[in-house]
Formats: C-alpha cells, structure tokens, sequence
C-alpha cells in the first residue's frame, strides 16, 4: 500500500495553507488531494475583489488570492493529485482516492489534514412550499454557471436569503444582465457583512425585505412567480402580508454547511459548528486527524481560513514530529448569547496561546465577553457591536491560560 | 449629515459625514478617505469575467487596475462584454489599455493554462 | 406512418411491464409517454416498497396481484440489475386497543397466503433499538422488500427497447378514434396507429379511457408527501415500519431506501388536480409528528429533500383491469394505486397471457433477452471494496457527483443505453448524481454540460425535468 505522511484533503485555501505550513516546518512527504480539476477550492469561482486585506494587505480578488498559495505549493514543490477525491478513510488512516489519472487506490497517512470546505443548503433541507419546478437554485451553484462558465440561470430574480453569498450574487447578477428584484431574509437582521449590503444592494437599488420569506413557490415547468409573506418572531408566516413576485429564478442563499461526509464513516464525534470537534491545534478528537477552515466551521472571511490552514498545518507536523504536547484536557464551553466556539478542546500542556473563534446568536450593541474557568474570571473585554455573521476572534495568553483548570467558558454580559 | 457604510475592508463601520467634510465612525484613515470621495466622486473597481475563446464554456476573470466612476459602471459592462481573450492567461495580462479612455485598464485575474 | 400491433399508453411501471412482457414476441409494440422520461409520475414518487400482501382485502385483484408480483421480484431484479432487498416489514402497535387489529391482520395475511407473524413488544424493540418503547406488538412481513423504483422502470423500458419496443416520450394522447381495423392515437404532436391498445395512463387513465366510451369509474389522485433523509447511520429502522392501515392507505412509514437513505412518509389527502406535486407545511408537520410516534429518533435535520407523488386512486376502490365494455382490443389498467409497484410484474404478465394473447396471435421470439448489459457503479465497487472494473476503465474513477459518489463512466454508460436520460434529473434518477446531501449544488454545472456535449446541444437546451424547464436563460459574453 502506498503511504505518505501527511494526507491533505482539499486543494482549497484551508489545505494549501494547511500543506504549506507542515512543509516549511520540516514535513516532505505530503500529499494534497483535490477534487476538482484545479487547486483553489470555492475561491475559483469567487471573481470578486475584498480578500485578502489581512493576508496581504491589498484588496485582492478570489483567483489572485488562491495563485498565491498555488504558486508557493509549486515552489516548495508540495505533490497534489486534481480530479481526485477521498471515497473513504478508517480511523488507521487507510484512505481510499479515485483518481481519474490514476484509478482507485489506497494510501496510508500518518496524519490527515481535512479540509473539505463546505455545501450550501438547498430548497429541499429548507423545505420551500409549493410547486417542483426548475429555476430554483443556490447561489453557489449560480455562481458557478455565471463566473465560470459564462451563463446566466434566470432574468428576473428572487434572492432567499441574505448570507454573504446572496448579497454577492445579486451584484454579479445585475452587473451581468439579470434583474434582481429583491432579496429576501427570514432573520430580522441581514447575515451578510455592512459593507456588502452597501456595495452588492444598496449601489443597485436592490431592495432588502427583512422578517419575509417564500411561502410558496408556483410554476409547472419553470418558476412563474414566488409568494413572499412576513414572518412573526417564531419564524411562522403571518396570513394577509403575502406579496406575489413574478420572476424566472429563486436563487437560495440560506446556509452553508460543513462538508464533512467522510468524517461520518469514522464516527468522528462533532460540534455545533456541524464540523468535527477540535483541540488548540485544529486536531479532531481522533489522534492524527486534523480538521481545518469551512468544514471546521463556516467562516466569514478567506483570510481567517488560511490562518487555520496553517495552525492545523503546524498541529500535524507537531503531530509527526513527536512534539505534541497533550496532558490534561480543558473542554471549552459558549455559554449566554454565544452559538459556538473553536477550539472546543484544550491541551493543558499546550505551550502556545490559544485564539478562540465564536460567533454570538444574535445581533449585540456594547456587552462585556466574559472568559471564565470554574467561576472565576480569567478575561473580560467590551464589545461595541457584535454580530452573528461575523466570526468573532479573541486570543488568551498562555499566561492566562496557566490559570484555567479542567473548563473554560465564554458569555455576553450586557452592561 | 450624511450616513453610509464604509466599503473598504469587511468591518464595514458605518461613517457620517457633515457639512463641513468631517468624517467620524471610521476606524482608519481608509475610511476618511472614502467617506469624502463617496461624496464628492463616489467610485468602484469592477470585477467580471470575459470569455476564453478556445475553450468550450469558459471564462477568466477581469478586474479594472483602479476604481471608475459609479455613473460608468453599465458602460463598462457593455464593453466588457464585447471583449474575448485566448489561454493560456496570467494574472496581471492586460485586456483592454485605458478602457472607455476611463484611465484604468481592464487585467486577467485568473491563470489558465 | 408505422403501424403497431399494440400501443400502451402510459411509460409507467404498468406500462413498462406489459411493455416487456410484450417484448418477448414478434409483435410491433409502442410505448408512449407525456413526459420527458419513463416512470417520471407515480412511479417515482412513492415508497418504493415491495409489500408483502397482508393488507389488500381478500379476493381483490389487489391482493391477487400484490402476492404474486412480489414472488416475481428477485428474479426480475437479477435481470434488470436493479437494487431488491428483501428487509422485512413490521406493521406495529402502540395502544393496547390496536392488538385485535394486528390479529385481524394476520388473520388477512393467511387468506392471502402471506407468511406473516405476530411479535411481542419485546421481539419488536430486539429487532428495532429506535421503536417506540410503548410498544404492544407487531405483525412481521418477511417477504416485504425494498427496490430502487427509478431504475426497476427504466431498466424495464431499457429491457423492453433492447428487444424491440419502441419508446416515445413527450407525445400526450389527445384522441383515440377507431378506423377500421386500428386505432388512431393523436397526440400533441403526430398519430399512431395501432390494433390493439393497453390503457396504463396512471392518474389520467379515466380521462384517456373515456376517449373511447362513456366509463363507470374515476381517478382521483391522492397526494403523499414525504421527507427524504441523507445516507445516515445505519439501524435507524432496519425494516420498513408501518402503522396500522386504515381507509387512507397504509399508513405514514419509516423505511431504509436501496441507496441507505431514510424515507419518511406519505401523507394521503385527495386532491383535485392530477397535476399536484406541492408539497406543503402543515401536511409535513404531521408526517413528521406522526412518524415520530413510531420512531421518536428520526433526525429530521438530515432532511435533503420534500416530495409529493400522487397515487391514482380508483372510485372502484381495486385494480381496473379488463376490456373495454365495447371493444376487446381497447385494454384498460387502470386505478394502480398502491400495492401497484410490487403488483406490476404479476399486471404485466397477466395483461399479456390473458387479455392480449387472445385477441392477437403472437408468437416468441427466439432472440429474446430478459437481462439488460451489466451496470457498474463506483458505489458498488466501495461496498465490495473491488476496485477492478474502475482501474480498468480509468472514466469509473473520475467522480462527477462528490456526494454519491457518480463518476464519468456511469453517465456516459447509461447515456449510451437504449432508454437514455435527456433532463437533468432523469439522469440523476438513473446514476444517482444529485441525489446526495448537496442536491447537485456541485454536480448540476458538470451534469448539464456533459449533456449538452453529448447531445451536441447548448447547455440553454439542457432541461431540469420536463420539455420546457431549461436550468440556464442566456448565454452571456457571446465570444465564440
């Protein structure tokens, strides 16, 4: 059986940094596997400028930014297989990878990186009312048609949903041709950043309706028009606020979720990120296996998921190195107003600081984020604005961290 | 007093701008600086896409070298959209010099082999 | 024009099975269709079930057909290269009240001769961890199975084409008129003619006998919504689990599908259009509770998709298989509601042997082959952990669909095929591509232009399902 020592699955932003990272720290045999049939993940699409401005300090768009790490793979000569995908992987870490090049075959990693990316959810997770008709699609997918293959999947448009995605995609649409005729959110706030409803909605006088969703989708062979109806605070449609929308094409920006399918086949236990569940050093609660960027946990911004690329990357080549400092595991915990947080495992002997990355449940103006361990207080920081869309991130000293024992929390304090 | 929200990184802080030019709510002199150009010549990089002439349902992204003016945003798409390249393309290849003589250039973002 | 000896009406699991049958002798047959693909209705929206028989009344042509049709399963899904396990069916109790019911079932069973037998609350919760622990009992079905319906009716026409029926889709029947001899069958678009003809329209099989005389009997449709689950852990239910049945039908149930997802489902509420596929809130809310009451564990957050089918009920409350009052060569199969899935082998064969046989003279082919070519499918080859087939023919190694796990080999292989997919999802119903967890959120851009190549058409021809529901609106850019 062939071997290597570190596997890395997905060729996107998380895996080359992930890659790129174990070699500088002295790992030579590594191997990166891509599905598609070039490096760069989700970011070949993403024709639009706005990454990189922490990585490298200039407004870059989503191709410029993956070239970068492709061309320091082709450098530090790092080996990556395209059109090939994981079918299966056991808890050895005995992968299995069809190739279209170079068939089915197995290989033994002693560490493995996933780093999967993630899927958008669809008309059929969001259970939309009505008719089964073509012309519904997720923006992802629409995306995908436009930026790279060159057409458009509707005229007149309804966007569901106001994720970074949608917001995007309404822009990309008019600019190419299409009318967007507004865009829809259920949440009373929008789940996109500021600045994209200012550049993507509000330079195109594209209306956003909030607390609204679509009631009913009606077309027999293509959609014909979409019912949207308010909604009341439990999520509920409220009867008479129906407004009816002829258009060609509902495109869905409801939700991105983890891609982590193979971790399914290993019982590899997770969070409520969706993603696999994590230590400080990005490793899964299976010895070896690392986890790393959306199919860790959807982020907001590219730039944050090389930076986890690379902590994983640093955590296996640790791993294989022998240099893994393990001892008494602290379980992290978000408690009042906070969804999640990453890592949700800390290693006590651990000798770096630690950044934990959370997202709140709901839009908050001037609160305290209070760390805590067994009721003292370990750090407290104010907080003017904070929003669910944005991937909050806080560092904890390992100083700091010498004073928490057996669990660590994080909460929202009003003041 | 106006009020809009600052475009330049993903913080977005919401800016206000006086009568007098004084901007507040930015975190950086980026943020100055586009507040007061928002208001006097508001202006946009554009980001697209132009075919691939020899290959099938293909396209490489483009980006203007520098932002345009708001107002000429649809007359860039128009040309845009007449212009086709062929691959091989490297990031940084120049499409169109000085498009619609707007100053700016119109460069490949993406590498095909 | 082309004269038929026999024209059938309807591309559905009836249709396709009288089809084949017919395929085994020198008779001209046509197998017309309204819509873009075989078995695109009814038969491939249901619970792709293979009762037992212990429901249907004693006696009916339900029960008759039911418990033959499923002895016939294995041999016919060797065949076809169809996915057929026979998992076992359990109808449970949950109130004390309902014991006599399962007795009186059994009871039914026996008449039908159906092996069936009666289990304690203990049994039932041994064989299935995620009951619900109130529990009183259960009646066990051992011959229930489960089939993989999209491809048992395409690998039927597939079979029924590669011995010389001829398929034509997207031709909806408007008139049938009696000219001498033949039948003359308009559609929208050209004319048939035909000796005999075998009504088998599903939900508009009223509307399509009533073009030849006034009938006593009518269809009307009666929606089920479902919920499909993602490929979950297995032993969520490790048999399909029913209710008690009632007038309605049998019953919501929780059930593994051939491809490991869970099905949930269906609701049973008469509706006036034949056209209805909407599926709505409310009504999914009570599959959901109801189902839950049996299985309280069902992880809805693994839903993928909602559908709705419509099962083409008959006022006659059974199978409408017969002659037409004023002509023998004019059949009608009508009314196929369920158990028609596990009852179309047994329709099929008898429609043939004796309602065709003797009104046309048919002789057997020599040549005839009940087997379709093989299938391989990358899937198979992981459960068998056998990669022979993909190494050799490097295509079945390159993945299309991440989720399934389709690759390039697989659709070109059934695009080579006698009855071959022309929309996106007649493809997905065939390989699977699209079917997984991302809904072809990945797959469709890949999907849609490996048909337009294919077919040599712009990726603008490329339907979603039907004729006139194009995926893409404009080709921008222009270029070449």
């Amino acid at each position: 059986m062939r071997t290597v020592d570190l596997l890395v699955i997905g060729g996107g932003s998380a895996g080359m940094a992930a890659a790129i990272q174990a070699k500088k720290e002295g790992i030579n045999d590594i191997l990166i596997v891509e599905r598609d049939e070039n490096l760069g993940g989700i970011l070949n699409q993403c024709i639009h400028n706005g990454f990189g401005l922490t990585e490298f300090k200039e407004e870059l768009s989503g191709p410029e930014y993956l070239a970068r790490f492709v061309s320091q793979v082709e450098e530090l000569k790092i080996p990556y297989m395209t059109s090939s995908m994981v079918i299966d992987m056991t808890r050895e870490k005995i992968v299995t990878i069809s190739s279209k090049k170079e068939g089915v075959f197995k290989i033994k990693a002693k560490a493995i990186v996933m780093a999967t990316g993630c899927y958008e959810r669809g008309a059929g997770a969001i259970q939309i009312p009505g008719d089964r008709c073509s012309g519904i699609i997720t923006a992802g997918t629409a995306q995908k048609y436009l930026n790279i293959h060159g057409y458009l999947c509707g005229k007149r448009v309804v966007i569901l949903g106001s994720g970074d995605i949608g917001l995007i995609m309404a822009r990309r649409l008019t600019l190419e041709g299409a009318k967007v005729i507004c865009v829809s959110e259920i949440m009373p706030y929008s789940n996109g950043l500021n600045r994209n409803i200012a550049q993507c909605l509000n330079d195109y006088n594209i209306p956003l309706y909030l607390s609204r969703s679509v009631s009913k989708v009606i077309g027999k062979d293509r959609l014909e028009k979409v019912i949207l109806s308010a909604v009341d605070e439990k999520m509920q449609f409220i009867p008479g606020t129906e407004m009816e929308i002829e258009c060609d094409t509902l495109i869905l920006s409801v939700g991105l979720i983890p891609y982590i399918s193979l971790l399914d086949y290993i019982d590899c236990p997770t969070s409520s990120t969706k993603g696999a569940k994590v230590n400080e050093h990005m490793e899964t609660m299976i010895e070896g296996i690392f986890s790393a960027g959306n199919c860790l946990h959807v982020h907001d911004v590219v730039d944050f998921v090389t930076d986890e690329g690379r902590l994983a990357g640093h955590g296996a080549a640790e791993y294989l190195k022998g240099e893994f400092k393990r001892g008494e595991k602290i379980v992290v915990t978000p408690k009042d107003g906070i969804s999640y947080v990453v890592p949700q495992e800390i290693n006590k002997d651990n000798e770096e600081d630690v950044t934990f990355k959370f997202r709140v449940r709901k839009p908050v103006k001037d609160v305290n984020l209070i760390i805590e361990s067994n009721g003292e207080l370990v750090a407290k920081m104010f907080k003017p604005v904070l929003i669910p869309s944005e991937m909050v991130m806080v560092k904890l000293s390992k100083d700091k961290l010498a004073n928490v024992d057996k669990e660590v929390s994080l909460r929202l304090e009003e003041r | 007093m106006k009020e809009f929200t600052c475009i330049i990184c993903p913080r977005g802080c919401r800016l206000s701008v006086d009568d007098n030019m004084n901007v507040t709510g930015n975190s950086c002199p980026r943020g100055k600086q586009y507040a007061i150009s928002e208001l006097t010549n508001p202006v946009r990089t554009i980001t697209s896409s132009v075919r691939v002439n020899n290959r099938d349902d293909l396209l490489v992204s483009v980006k203007t070298s520098g932002a345009i003016p708001k107002g000429k945003i649809f007359e860039l798409m128009d040309e845009i959209n007449k212009l086709s390249v062929s691959a091989p393309t490297h990031i940084g290849d120049v499409v169109k010099k000085d498009i619609l003589g707007l100053g700016v250039d119109l460069l490949i973002t993406k590498n095909i082999d | 024009m082309e004269r038929f000896d026999v024209l059938i009406i309807g591309a559905g699991v009836t249709g396709a099975m009288i089809a084949r049958n017919l395929a085994k002798y020198d008779v001209k047959v046509a197998l017309l269709d309204k819509e873009n693909d075989v078995g695109n209705l009814t038969s491939n929206a249901n619970s792709a079930i293979i009762h037992s028989g212990y429901d249907p009344l004693p006696g009916t042509n339900k029960a008759k057909f039911n418990v033959l049709g499923n002895k016939m399963f294995d041999e016919i899904c060797e065949d076809l290269d169809v996915n057929f396990y026979r998992v076992g069916s359990l109808t449970v109790a949950l109130y004390d009240e309902q014991l006599p019911l399962l007795k009186e079932l059994a009871e039914r069973s026996k008449q039908n001769g159906v092996e069936v037998k009666l289990l304690s609350a203990e049994e039932v919760k041994k064989m299935e961890p995620n009951i619900n622990p109130n529990v009183k009992g259960a009646l066990f079905a051992p011959t229930a199975g489960i089939v993989d319906v999209f491809n048992f009716v395409v690998h039927a026409v597939e079979n029924a084409v590669d011995n010389g029926v001829k398929l034509f889709l997207n031709e909806e029947v408007t008139s049938i008129v009696k000219e001498g001899e033949y039948y003359k069958v308009k559609t929208q678009k050209e004319e048939f003619y035909s000796k005999v003809v075998i009504n088998a329209a599903g939900c508009y099989a009223d509307k399509i006998a009533s073009m030849v005389e006034p009938i006593d009997w009518k269809i009307t449709p009666r929606k089920g919504e479902y919920f499909v689950l993602d490929h979950y852990k297995e032993g969520l239910v490790n048999h399909v689990i029913f209710p008690l049945p009632s007038e309605k039908g049998k019953g919501i149930l929780v059930t593994m599908t051939t491809s490991g997802n869970y099905l949930v489902g269906p609701s049973s509420e008469l509706t006036d259009e034949k056209d209805d596929y909407r599926t709505d809130p409310p009504t999914l809310k009570n599959v959901r509770a109801q189902a839950s009451e049996m299985v309280p564990s069902i992880p809805f957050n693994q839903v993928i998709r909602v559908f709705a089918g419509n099962r083409p009920t008959c006022t006659r409350h059974d199978f409408v298989i017969e002659y037409s009052k004023k002509d023998k060569n004019f059949i009608n199969v009508g009314g196929i509601e369920s158990p028609g899935f596990v009852s179309s082998p047994a329709i099929g064969e008898y429609v043939v042997e004796q309602l065709v046989k003797p009104i046309l003279s048919m002789k057997e082919k020599a040549n005839y082959n009940p087997k379709v070519r093989k299938y391989h499918r990358l899937y198979n080859e992981m459960r068998e952990d056998n990669y022979k087939f993909s190494n050799e023919h490097l295509n079945y190694s390159e993945i299309i669909c991440n989720c399934e796990k389709v690759t390039l080999g697989e659709i070109l292989d059934v695009l080579s095929r006698s009855n071959p997919p022309h929309s996106v999802k007649a493809l997905k119903r065939r390989t699977r591509a699209g079917f997984g967890k991302c809904q072809g959120g990945f797959c469709q851009p890949r999907v849609v232009l490996i048909l337009a190549k294919y077919y040599g058409v712009s990726p603008l021809e490329i339907n979603y399902d039907g004729e006139f529901s194009p995926i893409l609106l404009e080709k921008i850019k222009g270029g070449r």
